[in-house]
């Protein structure tokens, strides 16, 4: 009888702290999507941190961005939205604003001006690709090799990707046509330009595809962000492309034998999207949150942790010194001038209509 | 025949049905809690997801008035359609772009042809500028109520205007409707915007008598079909529209032929260009892929059950603990070590350059090819394999083998004539087991597959999580459901499902 009695106690109090948490909505708690790793601690400690100090707001991190636009709108069917605020590349923000699933925003209004007086909208400038998009920083893909194993002239330029003859060996790209494409129509004489009209004919992508015929043999096709820098430290590849800040902590805090080759690296952007279908106080939550987190010194912030360029005008004047390493952070942004004498702009709606076409017929190429 | 009778005089027959019946009740209710929650939790959400594939509803829910107008227009003519179905396009456009469906059914459309994505989206943002505000302003100066609200709402009230009106109607409805749906505003208290205007003006010039008469003949017709050209020439490609019309009905088999290198052409099923196919490559791929990664497990899954089986307990103990223990190891933590030990620069290279088996420039590529999909996911599944074997094998009285042999069988005719078909049964659950995980998996084949080494799965994989094509992975989806169900069905035939044990 006695256990009997604990145990139905033990039960209830058990559902009692279920249902707590389940009910993880309380008046101050918001829950933060982002990609984890360096990315998200950075996050953490440029706004996350301050953010709730000074609002007393528990902030609670979801590292599931890689996955957002697809559990969004599974959460939207669900009519269950649980996230307060999304990290999300360019792309996707356009994807999710297309499916209804972001929130609209009025960048003048929502958003705070710049330090410099600017307005929001003038600030981020060409940077706002979406209607529901909230730029915070500018990445880029670009190719790292290995110092050691190029031979005495190393790569200056992109299509050292292509040159298996001075450099042989294998070379790391990404498992989609995405950036791929563009590089191997650069390479094979189309003006830089005319790459998505070229890349919009079958004959341009027949080009594109033959042109990356030559070095098949030698790629080996990456899918996460880790893995580039991971076949660098290996030796197992001597070149391959991923995203700066990736290359910049193997390079600075890791000391691996390798360089970056900025030519033509490919500008994107990363930024946070609000959900639809929040509760009006939890919208109005996070349109104050990311009012905060978007503001220029809190953009410029952010550099001291990772090597990202902040996405406003305004806060490039106040990137500073790496946290821990002390080292100037801004001759390593992608945007620093030095670093982007040639650089490519990734075309957003060119993509967003041509991406489901050119992947099928990249995976079917991929494949033969 | 006298009836027997039970203790309480009815029949025997009624009474026990009464008590079984009972039982069965009793039996069910025990399980119910059960068969309610996978009910509600894995049969309903699959068959959900399975239905995506057939369901095309959005289409029609979006462009209503112009899937009506569409059915008029001969696909294969290769004409633009006529100026009935821009009209239509323009009110469903106007709407769509207020209740933000507009951009989905874009993207929706893309996966049949690339570009309507943008075009959509170009021609929502547009559509509220068209030129059809003159016809509002025409309206408004010849009769101030025109722009009044409430008498819009009270002639949209009286069926006799509504009968003369038909078009203006059923558009003032829709966007009285929207007005209140996704604005949030009172319809008698907001003056109608162009879209109805333009209704009303399509009425009058149709001939029908308007509430008060205005004199229309001073206006220059706005031609819609030029206001979306003006967006974009894409509106004027009949390969647009044919799109359109093709999946306009609610249901399609679309996703399905596509998920088989097939296309919906205008006129009729034709397969795709050969740079597109995929498909049909990789479910083959998966198949062979998948029952090469059993026969591997088979092959090295049965010696060690049957030492496991057969070693005194103590030693036993101590091998199962090796064959658990990467069981009880995180699969990514797995494949990354694979990684380590199989690429060129990796363990594996190294010893066999060491050794001089293999020349420095000359290392293996076991990894990032079906070679290395084998070989990681032959190691994750092996446990499958191993402890159906073995639990089968446990059950072997070993006395059989002895008995055999002082009959003077061979050892090799005692274990192939004695031991091993006993053993069957144990070799079958295994290879279900194996068979059906390894179709499903797509981590592995993703981390280690390379180009050549990833299966159906990981197209699913990427079509739920990246394009959002949700009905093309539902459609592929359900093919593998049914591959699967097809090969239980032929093992059943020729193995016969009673002949797996998992044990005992």
């Amino acid at each position: 009888m006695k256990t009997s009695m604990k145990l139905m106690a033990t039960t209830c109090l058990t559902l009692t702290a279920t249902m707590a948490v389940s009910d993880g909505h309380m008046a101050d708690e918001m829950t933060i999507v982002s990609w984890g790793g360096a990315y998200s601690s950075s996050q953490q400690n440029a706004y996350h941190t301050p953010y709730m100090e000074m609002t007393g707001v528990n902030i609670i991190n979801d590292e599931s961005s890689a996955e957002a636009v697809a559990k969004l709108r599974a959460m939207n069917e669900a009519g269950n939205v649980t996230w307060d605020v999304v990290d999300v590349v360019a792309s996707d923000a356009i994807r999710l604003c297309d499916e209804g699933l972001a929130l609209e925003i009025d960048a003048d209004e929502q958003l705070a001006p710049g330090d410099d007086g600017s307005t929001a909208s003038e600030d981020f400038g060409d940077l706002l690709v979406s209607d529901c998009f909230i730029p915070q920083i500018v990445y880029s893909t670009t190719v790292g090799y290995r110092t050691d194993l190029v031979g005495d002239t190393a790569p200056t330029d992109i299509c050292a990707l292509f040159d298996t003859e001075t450099y042989p060996g294998q070379r790391s790209l990404e498992k989609r046509p995405i950036n791929n494409m563009e590089w191997a129509l650069l390479c094979d004489g189309v003006a830089k330009d005319d790459v998505y009209d070229v890349l919009e004919t079958e004959e341009g992508q027949a080009q594109a595809f033959a042109k990356l015929d030559t070095i098949k043999d030698s790629v080996v096709w990456w899918s996460a962000g880790a893995d580039t820098p991971q076949l660098l430290a290996d030796g197992e590849v001597i070149m391959g492309s991923t995203y700066n800040g990736r290359l910049f902590s193997l390079i600075e805090e890791q000391k691996q034998p390798v360089a970056m080759l900025w030519d033509a690296q490919v500008f994107d952007l990363d930024g946070w999207i609000i959900p639809t279908g929040l509760t009006p106080e939890r919208e109005a939550r996070a349109l104050d949150y990311v009012r905060f987190a978007t503001d220029t010194q809190r953009l410029a912030d952010q550099s001291k942790y990772i090597a990202y360029g902040p996405a406003r005008q305004s806060s490039a004047p106040l990137v500073s010194t790496h946290a821990e390493l002390g080292i100037e952070m801004a001759p390593h942004m992608p945007t620093d001038p030095a670093n982007a004498t040639n650089t490519f702009l990734y075309n957003y709606e060119w993509w967003a209509d041509y991406r489901d076409d050119l992947d099928a017929k990249f995976q079917a190429w991929l494949s033969q | 025949m006298t009836e027997v009778l039970a203790a309480d005089g009815r029949p025997l027959k009624a009474s026990l049905n009464r008590a079984l019946r009972r039982q069965k009740l009793r039996a069910l209710a025990l399980i119910a809690p059960l068969l309610i929650f996978i009910l509600v939790s894995f049969v309903m959400p699959i068959a959900d997801m399975l239905f995506r594939s057939v369901e095309n509803e959005i289409v029609a829910d979006t462009l209503p008035r112009t899937v009506m107008a569409l059915e008029e227009w001969d696909a294969d003519s290769g004409d633009v359609p006529g100026e009935a179905v821009f009209d239509a396009l323009y009110t469903d456009m106007a709407l769509a772009n207020e209740y933000k469906t507009h951009t989905r059914l874009g993207s929706r459309l893309n996966y049949e042809l690339t570009g309507i994505s943008s075009l959509f989206r170009k021609s929502g943002r547009r559509v509220g500028r068209f030129d059809t505000d003159v016809y509002t302003d025409a309206f408004q100066d010849a009769d101030p109520a025109y722009s009044d609200p409430a008498q819009w709402a009270t002639w949209m009230a009286d069926d006799t205007i509504r009968a003369n009106l038909p078009i203006t109607a059923d558009t003032y409805d829709a966007w009285a409707q929207m007005i209140v749906e996704a604005e949030g505003d009172v319809p008698a208290e907001e003056e109608p915007w162009d879209f109805v205007y333009t209704a009303l003006y399509q009425d009058a010039t149709a001939g029908a008598d308007l509430p008060i008469g205005v004199d229309l003949s001073g206006i220059e017709p706005v031609s819609l079909s030029a206001q979306f050209a003006d967006v974009d020439e894409d509106w004027l490609d009949p390969e647009v529209w044919q799109t359109i019309k093709i999946y306009s009905p609610e249901y399609t088999n679309g996703y399905f032929l596509n998920s088989v290198d097939l296309l919906k052409g205008s006129d009729g099923i034709e397969a795709r260009p050969e740079s597109e196919q995929i498909y049909v490559t990789l479910f083959i791929r998966t198949m062979i892929m998948s029952l090469s990664i059993m026969g591997m497990c088979v092959l090295l899954g049965y010696p060690i059950a049957w030492l496991l089986a057969n070693l005194k307990d103590s030693t036993a103990n101590l091998l199962m603990i090796l064959v658990l223990l990467p069981f009880w190891t995180s699969l990514l933590v797995r494949t990354s070590a694979w990684k380590v030990l199989l690429q060129q620069q990796g363990v594996i290279n190294d010893v066999l350059v060491w050794i001089g088996l293999v020349a420095d420039d000359g290392r293996l590529q076991l990894i990032n090819n079906q070679t290395g999909t084998i070989i990681a996911m032959t190691h994750i599944l092996l446990p499958f394999m191993i402890l159906p074997l073995y639990s089968v094998m446990k059950t072997i009285p070993p006395s059989y083998l002895r008995a055999a042999k002082s009959l003077g069988a061979t050892d090799w005719t005692a274990f192939w004539r004695v031991y091993f078909p006993q053993s069957i049964p144990g070799i079958g659950a295994g290879c279900i087991l194996v068979f059906i995980l390894s179709i499903g998996y797509y981590i592995t084949p993703e981390l280690v597959g390379g180009t050549k080494g990833v299966f159906i799965s990981n197209r699913i994989a990427y079509h739920i999580s990246s394009s959002l094509n949700w009905g093309l992975a539902a459609a592929l989806g359900t093919i593998l459901l049914a591959v699967v169900l097809l090969l239980y069905w032929v093992y059943d035939r020729i193995v016969g499902i009673d002949n797996v044990k998992l044990g005992g």
